[in-house]
């Protein structure tokens, strides 16, 4: 069961101040079958990889939202006492940044993903594919970014874009991606 | 003023003495004996009969009741919010895990570690699954590193001075041994595929917290925490098994850590996009400013520790840098006209806490306390005019400014901007 690690890891190892000990492992990791994930699990990319069946509209989002969201978030996404989700728009470079989903989130497949997560705050996971999609749909109704009857899905969520997806940058990570 | 004291070496203005200053002057110590003998009832009733017995586990004395975490949570919660350690009441640089700072987004998690698993999946060649007793009986490593929030010291962007003490301003960093298993080992076993660059690590918490790390951390330094301080991991700090990312923002070291996917991209979650970003003045936002910058405080003294009368006093603090070792910590008391390198503890640890101190004779003065550090790297703590320049409005990640305490006339501390 014990092997020797490959040379990428050595060096890893290393830098860990390990350099010398020798380098095996038990191998200990079960074989992960798609039934031991959780359909939570899996993370939802801004390319739309990992997004569930399922489709919605905000319309259909509106009623949900008024039942699990509101009472945190306001009827509109503008008050109440947890984050504010819409509205801000034009004021982050301003002397009173507002980040909403519409004025600062740079992905929609964001605003699903983490509904789907840890939405409702106090039952999270407790919506259904559909309604979260229609729920995301009406977050970005009340941003002025969908309409009304937009039907969001795998393949429409990830073409929506950001207002604000262009003023994000990052370093790059990729050139010392391997040792 | 360096006559006026002839056992004394002043290494810069207002009474700040040479660093070796009390390892020189030992003999500086009252030397007054005791002569008078006691009778048993004149004794402390503590010495006149046996004491308690043995316990399970130890408490602290309960006459230091005071030095306790601060905690928050935002309204209408529990375990959404923040608890603080209270520096300014800790020695040393490891931080009792009992009082290491945490920041949850849904609580506490009660995990069974016999149901827990971590799933290991997504651009790897065999997606595996380990128990936390599995990843036991790899090869662990110990290092003794900082943890600090990146939301830290993020009062010290107001406009004027909060006043607060040492430990609401800046305690969300901590000390700690931290013990667990290279994650590279288990990559290693998992088998990379090419196309694998980023891993997205998630919580077993309700609120899944959720980061992308990129691949060169993970072979660089990261660990699956299972250990904090000779201990398994409390149940705050991410009890059966957390992430842990060398010298990186506290909230990228994932804790009840469930899941890791490989991945070609970032996942963009919520926390890191909408809210761990730089936003700058100009309305452009930079995402995984993962790296925590060169800092220190004066814990001692300050705010809440006031000094009683003139005198000898021990200047205490805290050096950290993500970036490696604390090279150096200069500190002033004259608001930075004058300054002296202080004493290190030890031999400074790579991404660790590191103590300092210095001697200084409070002459009655108004007086301004700073410190310094630069790191291995070279990088110099900035000033927080140096820190806010190009910041947008209420842009309170990544602060680490060089703190100012003026001791007042009356031996009172308070924050201050210099």
């Amino acid at each position: 069961m014990f092997k020797q690690l490959t040379a990428f890891s050595i060096i890893g190892l290393s830098v860990l101040g390990l350099a010398g000990m020798a380098a095996t492992t038990p191998e200990l990791g079960r074989k992960l079958t798609d039934t031991d994930l959780d359909s939570l699990d899996v993370a939802i990319l801004p390319d739309g990889q990992g997004l569930p069946q399922g489709q919605g509209t905000a319309a259909e989002g509106k009623p949900v939202y008024a039942v699990h969201c509101a009472s945190c978030h306001g009827v509109e996404g503008m008050d109440g006492l947890h984050d504010r989700l819409a509205g801000g728009v034009g004021s982050i470079s301003s002397s009173r940044p507002v980040k909403t989903l519409g004025s600062y989130w740079p992905y929609a497949t964001t605003v699903f993903d983490y509904v789907r997560r840890a939405m409702p705050f106090h039952f999270p996971g407790s919506l259904s594919d559909d309604e979260v999609y229609a729920v995301t749909a009406y977050l970005l109704f009340l941003n002025g970014i969908v309409d009304e009857s937009r039907v969001l899905s795998q393949t429409s969520l990830p073409e929506v874009k950001m207002p604000n997806q262009g003023n994000f940058f990052w370093r790059s990570f990729e050139a010392e991606a391997r040792p | 003023m360096s006559g006026q004291h002839t056992d004394s070496i002043d290494a810069a203005g207002n009474g700040l003495l040479h660093r070796r200053f009390f390892l020189k002057t030992g003999a500086l110590a009252a030397t007054a004996l005791m002569t008078a003998q006691s009778s048993a009832r004149d004794r402390p009733a503590w010495m006149n009969a046996p004491g308690k017995g043995m316990s399970a586990a130890g408490e602290p004395s309960q006459y230091e009741k005071h030095v306790k975490r601060l905690a928050a949570s935002r309204p209408g919660t529990t375990g959404s919010g923040a608890s603080r350690s209270p520096l300014e009441h800790l020695e040393g640089i490891i931080t009792p895990s009992r009082l290491h700072f945490e920041r949850h987004h849904s609580g506490i998690p009660e995990i069974d570690p016999g149901q827990h698993r971590l799933a290991l999946f997504g651009e790897v060649a065999r997606p595996l699954s380990f128990s936390a007793e599995d990843l036991c009986r790899y090869p662990l490593v110990s290092n003794i590193q900082f943890l600090e929030c990146s939301g830290n010291s993020g009062a010290m962007i107001a406009p004027s001075p909060v006043e607060n003490s040492c430990s609401i301003l800046h305690g969300l960093v901590s000390g700690s041994e931290w013990s667990g298993v290279p994650l590279a080992l288990l990559l290693d076993e998992a088998g990379i595929k090419a196309s694998g660059k980023w891993i997205i690590a998630s919580g077993a918490d309700s609120a899944r917290m959720s980061r992308s790390i990129p691949l060169s951390k993970i072979y660089d330094d990261a660990i699956i925490a299972l250990y904090q301080n000779g201990e398994r991991l409390r149940p705050g700090n991410g009890y059966p098994m957390r992430l842990f990312l060398p010298g990186w923002e506290g909230n990228a070291s994932v804790k009840w850590l469930k899941t890791l996917q490989v991945t070609d991209q970032p996942a963009m979650t919520k926390d890191e996009t909408s809210k761990y970003s730089d936003l700058g003045e100009t309305g452009k936002a930079e995402l995984f400013t993962f790296d925590m910058g060169v800092k220190s405080l004066i814990t001692s003294p300050s705010p809440g520790l006031d000094l009683d009368r003139q005198g000898l006093y021990q200047i205490s603090g805290i050096a950290w840098s993500g970036a490696g070792r604390i090279k150096k910590v200069e500190v002033s008391t004259d608001g930075g006209s004058s300054w002296a390198d202080a004493h290190l503890d030890a031999q400074p640890l790579p991404k660790s806490l590191t103590r300092f101190r210095a001697a200084w004779r409070w002459q009655g003065g108004q007086s301004v306390l700073l410190s310094r550090a630069t790191d291995e790297v070279g990088q110099v703590q900035p000033t927080r005019a140096q820190v806010m320049k190009g910041r947008a409005p209420g842009s309170f990640y990544h602060y680490n400014g060089i703190q100012a305490w003026q001791v007042q006339t009356d031996g009172k501390l308070r924050n201050v901007y210099v």
